[in-house]
């Protein structure tokens, strides 16, 4: 806890923005959950609550330049990326000013600006074009970083070990981050996976430099994957992390669906009270550099960017009849 | 003009394409080895280095989300596989990430990537090494599928695939890599999407294909001796495919035969057919026609696969019959010296 304290003493600016990140994430979340009733969102949605550190933490350590694509669940990947929020909502909307142009939904959300390349529903689906991605970057020899996020559904895809087979051959800049949140929809970890392996074990076996650590610890994710970064940056090749985490919300949709019996009112309790949201900002106003007026402030802020997003949102017109038959290929000539 | 083989076309095409943009590369499983896919890419590690070509592990599926990855970052891939068969494993990253990406993201991305696949046939190649499934591709939005039949072509539609931005599926059959014809030097293209006429006539339509194509120019040669003169269009493109085309000439002849290297049900011929009758029913003087595999998976027995495959003689005889004149298969003796099998001398298997 001392260390944490004096990160935060030194890294000040670094923890207000990881809050800054995870706050804007939660505020759109629970935004979402609050409004989706309303039928306006017609687009199946999977909310990220719970698992905000590691987008954050990740995200914050990555720059404008490096690479993100995401999954099903990727709002929170976008948004710590620093994904336009209007656009983001907005195509949630199906609306026209929407990041896809209302074509994706919440499930392919896309900000080249900030190179957040992609995001798709099908799972593991991303992780061989991160490698791609990769790749590119070792032919244009231009020193980025390739990171993709996925849960612990995808390691059980073939193309999972394919891509990691191919990242390491090849030693590829990408950054695996394998959010652990338990759950493949309703499915819990020991049906799926031999109790008793731990994925970034197995992974490690396949010749990978791999860690793992608590996903609801946003520092602890921080100074985990710091120096993997700078080691993926030397040419060290790729890295793998198996993050724990949880997520509050059911598979997809606004609720919560403990009631339903998949999962114990105890577990989900216990997952609760590590908040990584609450978690940090308890170390930040401990740390004694960080003010609850501080804090109010910057929640204050993100309540009101959050507003005017879903005004945005609202208010945009959708596409037109014609928009249906755009874009489905690129005619630039070369 | 100078006279090379198919597979020596498609070999100048990646020369040229990776000659004239540093971004374009190669890989795919055994293509440095010593065969280099049936020639195909021989010398290409030699000239551009092994950054850029490179053999691959045998992960079709990943190496094509790789491929999709690079492309969205100015790379060019071309990949290839020495059979579609393998390919299968690769259709959810084609289908639900190449096919869609500039789609799903209303025209923020694009994926300029060019997926080579072999169409084997003959020396028993059977079920799984001989599968034509080009109806499986054109069913796919956002896909675009070119299918050439002559070494021209195979060089033009090469060229014009790896610089497109979007996927491309470059299908080849197996029995054309040895076919000889006049093909142009340098970065000639060939545009994606436009049939050609192989040979103007007035009595027939014959839309084909592939390899199709070469039995249906034996095919129109008799027929003119018999007083039959076929209209033959060789598509070249399946998606998109030269409807305007299709549709002229079965305007002018009035009848039409479609040829296919696959099978029959839900197959591109089906879809020709369907377009015609909707489009040009009034037009027509009998039912249409087509001539394309039975239903079933390829056989690996050397005495199966002579009932399995239709060719040159069976074009001529189902045309003849549309006239009213039968012939007999006998009769016809379309001189070969050499097995049913194989496309010629040249072809001793194994693969």
């Amino acid at each position: 806890m001392v260390f944490m304290d004096n990160f935060i003493k030194r890294n000040k600016k670094i923890a207000l923005e990881l809050f800054y990140k995870m706050s804007k994430i939660r505020f759109t979340e629970e935004k979402i959950a609050e409004k989706y009733s309303e039928e306006k969102m017609r687009c199946p949605t999977h909310l990220y609550t719970g698992q905000e550190a590691i987008a954050a933490a990740v995200c914050t350590l990555l720059k404008r330049s490096d690479f993100v694509i995401s999954t099903h669940r990727s709002h929170g990947h976008y948004l710590a990326k620093g994904g336009d929020l209007n656009k983001m909502i907005a195509e949630i909307y199906g609306k026209v000013t929407g990041c896809s142009k209302g074509k994706g939904g919440s499930m392919h959300l896309i900000d080249r600006r900030v190179n957040f390349m992609g995001s798709t529903a099908i799972v593991a689906g991303t992780i061989p074009v991160a490698v791609g991605l990769g790749l590119s970057i070792k032919l244009h020899k231009t020193n980025q970083v390739s990171c993709v996020f996925f849960g612990d559904g995808a390691v059980e895809e073939g193309v999972f070990y394919e891509s990691i087979n191919f990242a390491i051959l090849k030693k590829l800049p990408v950054l695996f981050i394998c959010e652990n949140n338990r759950y493949s929809v309703y499915s819990p970890l020991k049906v799926r996976q031999p109790e008793g392996r731990n994925i970034y074990e197995m992974v490690k076996a396949m010749g990978c430099a791999t860690d793992f650590g608590d996903g609801n610890d946003a520092l602890g994710v921080y100074e985990k994957v710091k120096p993997a970064i700078e080691s993926i940056r030397k040419g060290n090749g790729p890295f793998f992390f198996e993050f724990a985490t949880y997520r509050w919300r059911e598979h997809c949709g606004p609720n919560y669906d403990n009631d339903i019996g998949y999962r114990s009112e105890k577990e989900f309790d216990f997952w609760k009270k590590k908040d990584p949201l609450r978690l940090l900002e308890e170390k930040l106003l401990r740390s004694s550099v960080v003010k609850r007026k501080d804090i109010e402030t910057i929640d204050e802020n993100i309540s009101q960017e959050v507003e005017a997003a879903f005004e945005f949102a609202e208010k945009s017109p959708f596409p037109e009849k014609d928009d249906v038959f755009k874009h489905l290929y690129n005619e630039c000539a070369q | 003009m100078r006279e090379i083989t198919y597979g020596q076309a498609i070999n100048e095409a990646y020369m040229e394409a990776m000659r004239r943009d540093k971004n374009v590369i190669a890989y795919g499983l055994g293509i440095d080895d010593p065969k280099g896919i049936f020639g195909t890419t021989l010398g290409l590690k030699e000239r551009f280095g092994e950054e850029r070509v490179f053999d691959m592990p045998t992960s079709e599926n990943a190496m094509t989300g790789v491929a999709i990855g690079a492309s969205l970052n100015g790379i060019r891939p071309v990949m290839c596989h020495q059979r579609m068969d393998f390919f299968l494993l690769a259709m959810d990253q084609l289908v639900n990430n190449a096919a869609k990406w500039s789609y799903m993201f209303g025209g923020e991305s694009s994926v300029p990537i060019t997926i080579r696949l072999i169409i084997g046939r003959g020396w028993g190649q059977g079920p799984t090494h001989s599968q034509s499934l080009q109806a499986w591709l054109t069913h796919i939005p956002g896909l675009k599928v070119v299918m050439p039949a002559i070494a021209a072509d195979a060089k033009g539609l090469l060229l014009s695939s790896i610089f497109d931005n979007n996927p491309v599926i470059y299908l080849e059959h197996r029995w054309l890599h040895n076919l000889k014809g006049d093909v142009p030097s340098g970065d000639f293209r060939v545009p994606i999407g436009k049939a050609q006429c192989l040979k103007e006539g007035k009595d027939i339509s014959i839309i084909s294909f592939s390899y199709m194509t070469i039995e249906a120019l034996h095919a129109v040669e008799i027929l003119d001796k018999k007083g039959i003169s076929c209209d033959l269009i060789d598509l070249r493109s399946l998606s998109p495919l030269d409807w305007h085309t299709v549709f002229e000439s079965v305007h002018k002849t009035k009848r039409l035969l479609v040829l296919d290297t696959g099978q029959a049900s839900g197959s591109i011929s089906a879809e020709i057919i369907a377009r015609v009758c909707m489009k040009c029913h009034g037009k027509l003087f009998k039912a249409p026609l087509r001539i394309a595999l039975p239903d079933f998976p390829t056989p690996t027995s050397f005495s199966m696969t002579k009932h399995f495959y239709r060719g040159a003689e069976d074009i001529v005889i189902e045309v003849m019959k549309l006239f009213g004149k039968n012939i007999k298969k006998e009769v016809l003796k379309i001189k070969k010296n050499f097995p049913h099998d194989v496309p010629g001398d040249w072809f001793k298997g194994p693969f």
